[in-house]
């Protein structure tokens, strides 16, 4: 059960390159097996966090003061594309982000967000210029605030910017609230749809293997 | 009232409950499993006390964790406690496993359409963001996590937001040399890998009702490159002669209202659009990758793009990003870059058709000096069809290896990487940093392009090699 999201008022890092694929935010290989959850967040972002010999790259965001405690991110276009595996939000959350702020995200990622009770805001482009661009005016010190009730945003600067975010989402990560349970309670409706249905799409349903 | 495209058709359809103004609790017909996540989701069900809602409807297969060498030589133990927890726990739950070594084992996205579990209409979906290969055959098909594979399992449905909807349209008849990878390849480069962010995309046009079904699968494949994780193509008559006979299939009567219900799913004509594309397929020559997104596309006979020729600073920062990670010039040609690696295979180009296309090139010929090359068909049938051709043989002869099915090399879960430094020619879907492994260079192709450079030694124009 995804923990409640409400406020938070903390350090963020912007992370401004285009594209940043869930193959970045962590490797494949991290994610084989079942006993995954909580090896992660030493992981993400591996390939921009270590360089080859396996040192930490002074030069990446997360490794600077005083970035490495952020909560938030900033990020560029078409942030978490890729592949679907849900490691990509275990891995930032492991590592301890509660927000990212972007001006899109990948459809899947953007899902598996909401599931972990990881808030990802859509804003304009120059808004989230903006927000890096006053980020970096006070070397990482000046705290970014989310408020999700009001859904705003406050910069570092005081600039305050009103988010768009679906009002269901919205009120599960409130709430902290289990999809799964909720979607059983209509276990009735399920099962009426599935008896209709298999009148009208036999096929769907009948599963065995034909002769 | 406008007509109803396909995708608003299928999506009524599996409509248990509306939950808002844009979002719906769907129905889920087929859900596919993987070794990678499978044994998880259905280890979380267990551990919150549920059970599967409707194990009939569940299918499952290993692929991505197992080794590909000849016999699975070299799973690793921890591919090897997956498979296992897979057999385990899909037993336990009354799921239907094609394991090692039996006719329907393989990449779920080629198992799915070949066995006819993928049919017109259904809503499929699996833990893999290539799911949407599944709507080559007009169905509603999306990759999921690992909550929401749960949800899946504990309950057949998924809570789903209405995407907006896009028709691409390619038109003409497609040249010599050029396949369905190149035609999706040139979209991406043409709209941007975030262009089909939040829609469902449907391809249409005369080059797509051309397509058969292999290459349909491989158009929807790449969606996910495009932003989109759903892409479809309307059923027809190439997609009901597909289906007929397979083991999965309906029969007899039962595939006769099928297939009347199925003739209802394409768009109606007045139907609206959020989005149009159109791609003329005769200006398309065959495509390959530069860059460490599937937007970083060329023509094989074009240029490699120049930092310096580009004034906005964050793309020209992004080119310099890409280029510096691919060990490339700005303003050099990229056919002649000397290549390593040769991959074929993954969800997206591991079928029949790609490996005959990768074959008809490769036959007589020899893999060039330095250049390991690997063909890994898609699934247990492919390999045998393939084989009962003598395709293995060709392929073996010039000097590919021929492998077990399996992901493999896609993404190199199950430890089989390119080098550090090495540059591939991949019929994959992803040049993602790292993807076939830590700073492995990758460059897309088709398979016939990917043919061309393991017998050139470097990126090559398929067109030039006289078949």
């Amino acid at each position: 059960m995804p923990k409640p999201f409400d406020k938070l008022t903390a350090t963020a890092a912007p992370i401004m390159r285009s594209n940043i694929d869930t193959d970045v935010i962590i490797r494949i290989e991290r994610l084989v097996g079942n006993g995954i959850r909580g090896t992660l967040g030493k992981w993400a972002f591996g390939s921009l966090r270590y360089l080859p010999d396996g040192s930490e790259n002074p030069e990446f965001i997360l490794n600077r003061e005083p970035y490495q405690d952020a909560e938030i991110l900033v990020t560029g276009p078409n942030f978490g594309c890729g592949s679907s595996r849900e490691g990509a939000v275990w891995s930032l959350q492991e590592r301890g982000i509660r927000a990212i702020i972007g001006s899109g995200f990948g459809d899947i990622f953007f899902a598996n967000c909401f599931q972990n009770g990881i808030l990802p805001v859509v804003v304009d482009k120059a808004v989230v210029d903006q927000l890096a661009a006053d980020i970096e005016a006070t070397q990482g010190a000046g705290k970014v605030s989310i408020d999700l009730e009001a859904q705003t945003i406050v910069s570092p600067s005081g600039a305050r910017h009103a988010f768009e975010i679906d009002p269901r989402r919205r009120e599960g990560l409130l709430k902290g609230l289990d999809e799964v349970a909720l979607t059983l309670q209509r276990d009735d409706e399920i099962h009426a749809f599935q008896a209709s249905d298999r009148t009208a799409r036999p096929w769907i349903h009948s599963t065995r293997i034909s002769a | 009232m406008p007509g109803r495209s396909l995708l608003e058709k299928i999506w009524d359809q599996h409509v248990i409950a509306h939950l808002s103004e844009d979002t719906d609790l769907l129905h889920i017909d087929r859900h596919l499993l993987h070794d990678l996540g499978g044994s998880r989701g259905l280890l979380d069900l267990k551990s919150r006390g549920l059970k599967v809602h409707n194990p009939e409807l569940t299918f499952a297969t290993p692929d991505h964790a197992l080794s590909t060498a000849p016999g699975r030589a070299g799973t690793s133990k921890i591919g090897m406690e997956l498979l296992a927890a897979l057999r385990v726990e899909t037993a336990a739950s009354g799921i239907t496993l094609f394991d090692v070594d039996q006719p329907g084992q393989g990449i779920v996205h080629v198992i799915g359409p070949e066995l006819g579990l993928s049919l017109p209409g259904a809503t499929i979906v699996c833990g893999d963001s290539h799911t949407c290969t599944h709507g080559g055959l007009g169905a509603l098909a999306f990759g999921i996590g690992s909550s929401e594979l749960t949800h899946v399992l504990a309950t057949q449905a998924l809570i789903q937001k209405r995407p907006k909807t896009m028709r691409a349209r390619f038109d003409g008849k497609l040249p010599l040399g050029v396949t369905a990878k190149d035609m999706i390849l040139a979209l991406i480069g043409h709209i941007g890998a975030a262009g089909g962010t939040g829609y469902a995309v449907e391809y249409a046009g005369s080059a797509i009702r051309a397509l058969p079904i292999e290459g349909r699968l491989t158009i929807c494949n790449l969606s996910i490159e495009l932003g989109a994780k759903i892409g479809m193509v309307a059923p027809d008559e190439t997609t009901f002669e597909f289906l007929r006979g397979r083991p999965y299939a309906p029969q007899g009567e039962m595939w006769d209202l099928a297939v009347k219900a199925w003739r209802d799913l394409p768009s109606d004509p007045d139907a609206v659009f959020d989005r149009e594309v159109v791609i003329d397929v005769e200006k398309i020559i065959p495509q390959v990758t530069w860059g460490i997104s599937p937007e970083h596309v060329v023509g094989v006979d074009g240029i490699i793009p120049d930092p310096k020729a580009v004034d906005d600073p964050l793309r020209r920062a992004a080119i310099e990003t890409a280029l510096e990670y691919m060990g490339l010039q700005g303003g050099a040609p990229i056919a002649g870059t000397p290549v390593d690696w040769v991959f074929i295979g993954s969800c997206t180009n591991s079928r029949l058709s790609d490996l005959r296309a990768a074959a008809e090139v490769a036959r007589g010929r020899k893999v060039a000096a330095g250049v390991r090359a690997w063909v890994v068909p898609g699934s247990e049938n492919v390999k045998r069809e393939a084989v009962a051709e003598g395709l293995d043989k060709i392929f073996i002869e010039a000097g590919f290896e021929w492998r077990e099915p399996g992901c493999s090399m896609c993404l190199a879960a199950n430890g089989e990487v390119v080098a550090p430094g090495q540059r591939s020619v991949s019929t994959s879907n992803r040049n993602f940093v790292g993807r076939q492994g830590p700073r492995a260079r990758t460059h897309l192709a088709s398979p016939a392009s990917a043919a061309a450079s393991a017998i050139a030694g470097a990126i090559a124009d398929v067109r030039m090699m006289g078949r």
